[in-house]
């Protein structure tokens, strides 16, 4: 499995793994779970998009992710109401399956796009994923702690001079960026599981901010990592291994916590 | 070209016997959803009815596998997981929410590899799309005797317990001190749920019912105040949106030459496009007491 | 000219909210050191007048400085201790990790450790005598270790004013004393100025040295024998209140229905500061 179309394969999902998991541990700390579970679902319909012009998918996928980012971010202003978004960003995964009819190419890739597709990297798509995921992930660290103060109080960030909404704002971009970039990998429905799973166990284990960080991409790369060999061996999609590894760090971390606190 | 009513209604429409079964399908589908999703907004449950809705997808991919009835694979899915909700019941309203998306990643996982058998032990191709989002054209009439049971089920069963369930949904302390079974209510709702998202996920698809489940009721509720009303427009709604959008996936055969555009993508337009005419007027949300019930009372 | 001596001055604010005026020309001065209650029933405008003076509310009328200075610039002088923060218990964050935040919240890059901020995070944490609890989760503590640990995180940048919207309210009998307790530490110790907002002013009677009481979005200032009186918070309520004192306890009671004849409301002998 490292044969060399492989590696292309394991650098990009590496890539991915450490962006979703060091994003995911703010979607848990700042309780943004409803925008993380949506967010792909308006970005899905921008690799059908791409793929009816004709362009790279991923340039799809930010646009259509941008889209989102914009609209969940107009909405909860003046609606408070995720029922409102929710149904906004299923709207938009209605267009993608328009655009997806459209094409030529159906139901393989309907099911990639929605459950994620390992094979087929080609190194040209490594530098522009490698690119965002720098910017992401410097974005993420230079903004640790407002980010982390804002989410603790939103007052306590305004005294300091942190605009929450500001924050808000980038926040959401940081993951519109993050989720255009592991959809294609894991599908947009298991980006999710990506991005919250790793993170929630994280912070089972460790009280510490930075630690959590840390071990939040580390469990994220092993929960990649597991499932491209088993995807490999036994040719059953990623998007089940991820689905179900991360509810598996999540129980664990669970039990961790719940141990630690009798001892 | 001349003839106005051809023009809207393509040729055939009324006779066509797929098109026939779609409307009682899923004009009972949009009845049923819209009516329980009233119920489910003012719980506070949207995200919970979403994620029973992407679950029960692993039901439909199973069908697929054992042969059986679609219905019967989503609905024993939907079943399950409403079982498991209801037995994992966690208190604080944000990890419930974690708790939900981890296990909706699980289970959207589990049908990702259904899917996968399908094409490759059974060769159903079309598996995914019609798991996902629907194949409304495709559902055989001899669905609609159990659909329609299953519908008037729930009917009754919102009929039968309308008061008790409106108040527990409001606020389930005022319901308890009249004597109500909170946590009964509460499972049928659950219940009744895991229905509603079986015929939703028929006609549109497992990911796309949750439009048919939340738009029309979440418009409805823009619109009026009282839970009556809320529910007899939203069932309007939703009728209309599925009427609507099988009629426009019925002409679009002659704008594409070759086929039609998806069924579902034209519902769910329709109801957005209806939610968002209600919301328009008005930014401030409905302050009537409807709205502002007790969040996850279950 | 304004004394040297003025900490915070609040000049005819008012803040009008639409259909509610919450804050009707609010006046009062408070000088250094000053330990001050700002009483009020919920709902009486309490947090909106300390938001104000934060900078986070914006002003319908009248204009507000803080040692000097106008609002808008006074940002670096002020610690804020505000009632809500987020408790989830599953937030990797420990109490220092918190207090350090007072000082570092703002700075962009990972946290480097840093001998002298730790120090300086010590000597916070032991100021607030939270140091039994300074490596558990903030999710975790108690209503009153959280107060502390709030304080501390306040307190870590020296500010010359110190507002604390209702740091008393959900905590024990116990916890309160030894809050209040710890405020009079803090403003006697470093000669920071306090305005502590609550809804009850019992437990400050014995630590206060002036009030604000609002009502109706008006407001009465002064020491407390001052303002706590009948005549007094009659007028501001705008029907007639009495004030009884019961073992040194103060307890102001609404008398009869709210026909009774109102007593006359501006009364420009008096020497309290009192709005009309």
């Amino acid at each position: 499995m490292f044969s060399s179309f492989m590696i292309n394969s394991w650098i990009v999902a590496s890539i991915v793994a450490v962006v979703a998991g060091v994003t995911g541990l703010f979607v848990v700390i700042r309780g943004s779970t409803f925008a993380a579970h949506s967010l792909p679902l308006g970005t899905f319909p921008g690799a059908a998009a791409a793929a009816l012009i004709g362009i790279d998918e991923l340039w799809g996928l930010i646009a259509f992710s941008a889209l989102g980012v914009i609209g969940i971010s107009q909405l909860s202003r003046h609606q408070r109401n995720d029922v409102a978004t929710a149904l906004t960003l299923v709207t938009l995964l209605g267009l993608g399956t328009l655009f997806l009819s459209l094409t030529s190419e159906y139901s393989q890739a309907v099911y990639s796009l929605l459950f994620g597709e390992v094979l087929g990297v080609s190194s040209s798509e490594i530098a522009p994923v490698a690119g965002l995921g720098v910017a992401v992930i410097g974005l993420t660290l230079l903004l640790f702690r407002p980010l982390l103060l804002t989410a603790v109080s939103a007052d306590l960030g305004e005294v300091r001079g942190v605009r929450s909404a500001g924050i808000e704002l980038i926040f959401l971009a940081m993951l519109g960026l993050a989720t255009a970039m592991a959809l294609p990998v894991v599908g947009a429905l298991l980006v999710f599981s990506l991005m919250v799973g790793p993170a929630s166990a994280a912070r089972f284990l460790t009280d510490r901010p930075v630690r959590a960080m840390g071990l939040s991409a580390g469990i994220a790369l092993a929960t990649v990592w597991a499932a491209l060999a088993l995807s490999y061996a036994t040719n059953w999609p990623v998007g089940f291994f991820v689905g179900s590894l991360a509810a598996l760090s999540y129980g664990l971390g669970r039990c961790w916590a719940s141990l630690r606190k009798k001892m | 070209m001349g003839d106005p009513i051809g023009m809207v209604f393509a040729p055939g429409f009324f006779a066509s016997a797929p098109v026939q079964t779609a409307m009682v399908i899923g004009g009972g589908a949009a009845i049923v959803s819209a009516i329980i999703g009233v119920f489910t907004i003012i719980r506070g449950q949207s995200f919970a009815g979403h994620a029973l809705a992407d679950v029960s997808s692993a039901g439909g991919a199973a069908s697929f596998l054992l042969g059986v009835s679609p219905m019967l694979g989503f609905l024993g899915m939907a079943v399950l997981a409403a079982g498991a909700m209801e037995l994992l019941g966690i208190r604080r309203a944000q990890e419930r929410d974690l708790v939900t998306g981890i296990v909706l990643g699980a289970g959207l996982g589990l049908t990702a590899l259904l899917l996968y058998f399908d094409v490759t032990t059974r060769s159903t191709t079309g598996a995914t799309i019609s798991v996902m989002f629907g194949s409304m054209f495709g559902i055989p009439s001899s669905l609609i005797p159990p659909a329609v049971l299953v519908g008037g089920g729930v009917i009754a069963v919102v009929i039968a317990i309308y008061r008790p369930l409106l108040l527990s949904s409001l606020d389930s302390t005022l319901a308890e001190v009249q004597g109500i079974n909170v946590r009964l209510i509460g499972l049928l709702h659950l219940l009744m749920l895991s229905l509603a998202v079986t015929l939703a996920a028929m006609t549109i698809g497992a990911i796309l019912s949750t439009a048919l489940l939340i738009g029309p009721a979440a418009a409805a509720l823009r619109v009026t105040s009282r839970p009556g009303a809320a529910i007899g427009l939203a069932a309007l709604i939703g009728l209309g949106s599925v009427a609507g959008g099988v009629l426009l996936a019925y002409d679009s055969y002659d704008w594409t030459p070759g086929h039609g555009w998806p069924v579902s993508f034209f519902i769910v337009s329709i109801i957005s496009a209806v939610y968002l005419l209600a919301a328009l007027p008005g930014r401030r949300a409905r302050r009537g007491a409807v709205i502002s019930g007790n969040p996850e009372t279950v | 000219m304004r004394s040297v001596n003025e900490m915070l001055v609040v000049d005819q604010v008012s803040v009008a909210f639409p259909g509610r005026q919450v804050l009707e020309r609010v006046s009062f001065t408070l000088e250094r050191g000053a330990f001050c209650g700002l009483i009020g029933a919920n709902g009486s405008g309490k947090t909106t007048l300390l938001r104000s003076i934060l900078g986070l509310q914006p002003l319908s009328a009248g204009a507000i400085s803080i040692d000097g200075l106008p609002r808008s610039r006074a940002a670096g002088t002020i610690g804020y201790v505000p009632q809500k923060i987020q408790l989830d218990s599953d937030i990797p964050l420990r109490a220092r990790d918190l207090v350090e935040l007072g000082l570092t919240g703002r700075r962009l890059g990972l946290p480097w450790p840093s001998k002298a901020r730790a120090r300086l995070v010590d000597e916070m944490l032991t100021a607030v005598d939270a140091q039994g609890f300074a490596d558990q989760r903030v999710g975790n503590l108690s209503g009153g270790q959280q107060q502390r640990v709030l304080i501390a995180h306040a307190l870590i940048r020296r500010p010359k004013l110190l507002l604390l919207d209702e740091p008393l309210a959900n905590l024990d009998i116990r916890a309160v004393a030894e809050i209040v307790a710890l405020l009079r530490r803090v403003a006697g110790g470093h000669g920071i100025t306090l305005l502590v907002s609550a809804h009850d002013m019992n437990p400050l009677l014995g630590a206060m040295d002036r009030i604000v009481y609002l009502a109706n979005g008006r407001a009465a200032s002064g020491s407390t024998d001052d303002v706590v009186r009948t005549e007094v918070l009659s007028g501001l309520y705008g029907y007639h209140i009495d004030v009884l004192r019961v073992h040194g306890r103060v307890l102001v009671v609404a008398a009869g229905s709210a026909n009774e004849i109102p007593l006359n409301v501006a009364d420009p002998s008096t020497h309290i500061a009192m709005v009309p």
